[in-house]
This record gives C-alpha cells, structure tokens and sequence, in this order.
C-alpha cells in the first residue's frame, strides 16, 4: 500500500480524474473532498459492510415466516 | 427447465425468468443469476431464488407494497448501468429479513434495493442516495403509518 503524507489543503491525484483533498483535520478526524466523475462511486467502507451482513441475515430468512406475514397483509 | 428453490422445492420455469443481476448481491457477488417468484398468489412478496443453488433465496418486497410514499433515489449511473432510461420502467424490490423468533419485526432493506429492468432481465443492488432509506424499515409498523396517513389527507382511491 502507498502511503503518502498530506497536509490540510493538499490533495493527490488518482489517474486522470479523480481528486481527494483534505479539506479538514481535527483530532482523530479528516475531513476528505474527493472530486470523480460521475461513473465512479464513492462511499463509505462501512456502508457495503452493512450491507453485506444485512444480505447474510436476509438469506436465513424461511418460508414459514412469510406465510404468517401475508396474512397480517391480507387482512388489509 | 427445472430448478430446485428454497420456498417450492424442484419447479419449472421459463428461461425468460432469468434475471442477471450485475455484480451480483452485495456479499454474495459470485451468484449472478436469478428468477423472481412470486411468493404466493395474492402476496405482494417475491422470491429471489438463485438459479443455481436451490438453498440461496431471498425474501423482496416492492417498497411501495408497504410504504405509498416510497420513491427511488439512487444515482443515473446505476439506472444506465441497466439499462434503464425512463426511471418510470424500472421495477424496485426491497430485501427482507424475517426473524425467526417473531416474522412480524419483519424488516425491509430500502437502503440497498434491487432495481431490475424487466424487458432487459438486468438487475443490480444500489445504494439509494436518500439517507432516510435505511437498512431496517419495519414493515408491518411502516404499513400501517402509511396507510392511516393515506386514508387522513384523502388521497386514497
């Protein structure tokens, strides 16, 4: 892994489009700008991790349980 | 053809069923192919059944089922990536998990949905950009405050 050291203001460049700044840094906090085009998504680690765990429970879920849920909605 | 699902056991099914779902599910990237059953005759609930791997399905519910204010949010990127242009034609699901101690804290994921295109057979899980779209929307609770606030301002039919 490269590792590069920046400081507030300064930015590095990835390929010929994509920026990330560093806007802010207090305490254990940085505060990133990040400049990309359109077609390249941008988030959060945690957010995929979330999801992925989500999809791990989602996947257990069993048939019976479903049976007892559409009556709840039938009753509407 | 025949294939083994986890809510029906061995079924037939057109091939037009399959549905490509690109990159796979978040977590589970390996598996691309799909067919979307229904998961009763008057249920608004679908399967998402693997084609390959009969034990691998999932539980999906059309957002606006449970809630008449849902609207997709999620980037142009994604609707071009399945090749949808008018946001009007695609078709969102929401993935369920129904706990097995109690199914009625059934929770609905509107944070990741899969949005399809049904003539193309393409679907993708994205990430909405509304941050009100979370991992956990109760369902049975969100129904009914939804449809209590629907019958109040009227604007039922």
């Amino acid at each position: 892994m490269l590792v590069l050291a920046r400081k507030r203001d300064q930015s590095i460049v990835i390929g010929d489009d994509v920026e990330v700044i560093i806007v802010d840094v207090h305490g254990d906090q940085v505060k990133l700008g990040i400049t990309a085009p359109r077609h390249i998504p941008v988030h959060r680690k945690e957010i995929y991790e979330e999801i992925q765990r989500e999809n791990i429970r989602a996947a257990q879920s069993k048939a019976e349980g479903l049976e007892k849920l559409d009556k709840m909605f039938k009753k509407r | 053809m025949k294939i083994g699902t986890k809510a029906f056991g061995e079924i037939e099914i057109p091939e037009d069923y399959i549905i490509h779902i690109k990159e796979g599910l978040i977590g589970f990237e390996d598996i691309k192919e799909y067919v979307l059953l229904d998961a009763g005759k008057e249920s608004p609930f679908k399967w998402l059944q693997s084609l390959k791997e009969p034990d691998l399905a999932f539980v999906a519910i059309p957002p606006t089922a449970f809630r008449l204010d849902y609207k997709l949010a999620v980037e142009e990127r994604d609707l071009v990536a399945i090749g949808i242009e008018d946001p009007k034609e695609v078709t969102v699901l929401a993935i369920c998990v129904i706990p097995h101690d109690d199914p009625s804290k059934m929770t609905a994921n509107l944070q990741a949905p899969v949005i399809i295109n049904s003539e193309k057979k393409i679907g993708k899980q994205v990430i909405s950009t509304n941050q009100r779209h979370i991992l956990r929307h109760y369902i049975i609770e969100e129904m009914e405050t939804s449809f209590k606030k629907e019958a109040k301002e009227g604007g039922g039919q």
